[in-house]
Order: C-alpha cells, then structure tokens, then sequence
C-alpha cells in the first residue's frame, strides 16, 4: 500500500497459490464443521422445542442472545478456557447457526398443512414417520433456505477467526494488514466473498436435487 | 482457574476507568465511531428505499443488496476499507473502520425501509390518494409512519452488526472497545481480553434492547387497529 506499489501484485498470487488452495480448503472445513455440527444441535433443540412448547421461548432466546453476542468478543471469552484451537473457533461458529437454523426448521415444520399431517396419520403413520417420512421433507425447502443464511454467515465469520489462530482465508487478511501489503488483504476479501458465493450456488443445487418437486416445469 | 477474579479485579482497578484508555473513553469511541456509521448508512440508503418502495420500482435491487451484503464478511470489509483510505491518504484508526462499518449497516436499512413502505396496505394508500393526498404527504403521513416499526428493525440489525463490528477496528490502529480484545490477545493478557470481551458484549446487548424499545414505542395503538 505504500505509494509505487501496485494493488495487486501478480507474481505474489503466483509463487503462493499452493498455500492460498491450503486455506481455501481450511476455511470450508471450518465452515462445514459448524454447519454440520449446528445442524445436529439445531435440529436436536427444535425437535425439543416442538414436543415441548413451553421450552421453545427459551430455546429461541439463548439462540438470540449467542447470536447478538459480537463474534470478537466469543471468541475472546473462550480462548483462556479452549486455547487458540479449532474447538474454539467451532463452538463460536456453531453459536452463531444456531438461532438460523432453529428459526427456519421450526418455520418449516410449521409449514406443512394439518390436512396432510391429518391425512399421514389417518393412514396409520406413526408420529416417528410423520417426522421423518412428511414433515422433513415437506419442510427441506424452508430449511436449505436456513441452511444457506448460515453457510453464507459462517463463511464471513470463519475470517475472523484468524485472530485466534485459525481462519482460512482470513489468515491472508491479517498479514495483509500485518505486513501493510494490499496483495493478500484482497486475496482474503474477495476470496472469502468469492466462497460465499459459490457456497450458496452449491447449496442451491442441491436443494433442487433433493426436492425435485419444486422444480417449476 | 481464577480468571473471573482476575477479571474482577481488572474491573475494579480505578486506573482502567480514567484517561484516554480507560473504559469510559473507549465505550464513547465506540458509540461514536457506530453511531455515525448507522446514520451515514441511513442516509445513503433510506432515501433511494424509501424512494423504490414509493414507487414500487426496483424491488430486485433492493432485495439483492441484502442478499449481497451478508456475503461481505465484517473482516474482509475492513480489509478493503483499509486499502481504500489508505490509497486515499486518510491514515489508520477512524477512516478503515469506517469503510467497513457503513456498507455493512447498508444492506438490512435498504432492504427493511425498501420491504416497510411496500408492505404498507395498498388501500390505505388509494384512500389517501383519493383524499387528495401529494406523494410526498403520502409518503410522510402514511407509509413512512406505517412502516416505522419495520425500518427500526432494519436499523436495529445494522445497529447491532456495526457495534460488534466496530471492535475490529482496533486491528488497524483505531480507539474502541476492540483495543482490550486486541490487545488483550497480542499481549496475552487474558483479565483484559476477557474484560473487553464483556464490554463489548453488553454494548452489543444494550444495543439491540434499546432499538427493540423503539420499535415496540413505534407500534402506535391506532396501527394495530387499522392492520
């Protein structure tokens, strides 16, 4: 950045792509470790919340609470206790999916018509089947629509991680500010949005695969 | 592990309430830097939403800016607000973290002004029309009120996501509550990194519960009858 320098130095990009592949694929690691983990919680929670109403408020609430709480902050908070390490990068990133995915697996569920779960019943389903053979599926359009919100989060958030030692592409954003030097500072910025997007077209994908009858024809 | 009394008593020193490092200057370091963020971001945004909500044109537009703003991690703005003011020759601290802040506190006011104004009942409007009403007096006596509760909302997310953001500032040299955290971290000072952790958190906390009370103040009795 200092002035001469070019924003982007090529030849950088060039003699360092092997270590920028290496974060990429640390950064969606990190990513699809708390996606996964915070689905499993998530659902777990929801599934909670559904069979027992009274518990849903608070479910709802230490999901928002996790979420207003600055990323820096919980990070910070766990580090005396969990070190520099992935499993506190984990528990953050998971912290923050949750309040996401409960939201919109609940809202799925509630989504699917009485008649039908009416209907699911009337021909003697049980309600283990009506879960896993209607509602689920029924409610997979509302939850993928969650689960991109979250992947799209997490991956912004996983750059911020690097402050504690982890952090994907996030790594590149600290030196770049470390050693003052625009090169990797926009490799992180524009790589991690890049992954975002990618992510998200992913995902889309799959949904589709999975539900084929949303597919307009 | 005693770190809570650690933090206690970091707490309780009287030296880290007083002058330009103690708590009280950072916490206004911190309002102030976040408060001009939301309201630069208020101001570039809530005329062209309230504008494309008016006249029902640009809806694409509006809905896609947040889609595209939650893409932009708070750590890659900052970024890119670094290299921008200093290209720009405005130095560290105040002007990166601005850069970052007010694009991040765009994308949730565009879209909750932009989703307020449509969502007010069309009736209502026509009825206003019919009354004779100007756009300008439509948009002023009756959608911008309507909508109210919902723009705050939209408000309060960017409010809440620049307060947390606004700690990372501290990495390119800048005041706040982010200089307990970073410098907690580099140092390794866990009572001070834990401590500006709480701090900020509460800010955050405060935050969000101050603008939930400005939202519910702005559900006036008569909106509830008329919707």
């Amino acid at each position: 950045m200092t002035p001469g320098e070019p924003l982007i130095r090529w030849d950088w990009i060039g003699s360092h792509i092997g270590e920028i592949a290496f974060r990429v694929g640390e950064h969606l690691e990190l990513t699809v470790i708390a996606i996964v983990v915070g689905l499993v919680i998530a659902g777990g929670l929801t599934f909670v919340g559904l069979r027992v109403p009274r518990l849903y408020p608070p479910i709802s609430w230490f999901s928002g609470t996790l979420y207003t709480i600055p990323s820096l902050a919980l990070f910070s908070v766990l580090v005396p206790y969990t070190g520099l390490t992935l499993l506190t990068a984990e528990i953050g990133l998971v912290s923050y999916t949750l309040l996401i995915l409960i939201r919109n697996i609940a809202a799925g569920i509630h989504s699917v018509p009485v008649e039908v779960r009416d209907a699911a019943r009337g021909m003697g389903y049980t309600p283990r089947q009506i879960l896993v053979r209607i509602e689920l599926p029924l409610a997979l359009g509302v939850i993928f629509a969650g689960i991109r919100v979250a992947t799209i989060t997490t991956i912004g958030l996983v750059t911020v991680t690097a402050l504690i030692g982890q952090g994907g592409l996030g790594y590149f954003i600290l030196l770049g500010i470390q050693l003052f030097f625009s090169t990797p500072l926009i490799i992180g910025a524009l790589g991690s949005v890049a992954l975002a997007v990618v992510a998200d077209g992913a995902l889309v994908l799959i949904q589709r695969t999975l539900t084929p009858w949303t597919r307009v024809r | 592990m005693s770190l809570l009394g650690d933090v206690a008593r970091w707490f309780a020193d009287p030296e880290h309430w007083q002058g330009p490092h103690g708590i009280p200057v950072r916490i206004l370091e911190h309002l102030e830097l976040s408060g001009l963020a939301v309201a630069v971001a208020l101001v570039i945004a809530a005329p062209i939403a309230l504008y494309l909500g008016h006249t029902g044109r640009g809806g694409f537009i509006a809905i896609n800016v947040a889609n595209i703003g939650r893409a932009l991690p708070s750590l890659a703005l900052l970024a890119l607000g670094l290299v921008v003011a200093i290209s720009l020759g405005l130095g560290l601290g105040f002007w990166p973290t601005m850069f970052a802040l007010v694009p991040l506190a765009i994308p949730p006011i565009m879209t909750n002004v932009y989703v307020a104004v449509r969502e007010v009942d069309r009736d209502i409007v026509d009825a206003a029309r019919g009354m004779g009403f100007s756009d300008g007096e439509i948009l002023r006596k009756i959608e911008i009120p309507l909508g109210l509760p919902l723009m705050l909302a939209g408000i309060r997310t960017a409010a809440v996501n620049v307060v947390a953001t606004a700690t990372l500032g501290a990495l390119v040299a800048g005041g706040a509550l982010g200089r307990f955290i970073v410098d907690g971290l580099a140092l390794r000072e866990f009572d001070q990194l834990v401590a500006g952790a709480i701090l900020v958190a509460l800010l955050a906390i405060v935050t969000e519960l101050t603008f939930a009370g400005l939202e519910r103040a702005s559900r006036t009795p008569g909106m509830v009858a008329i919707r």
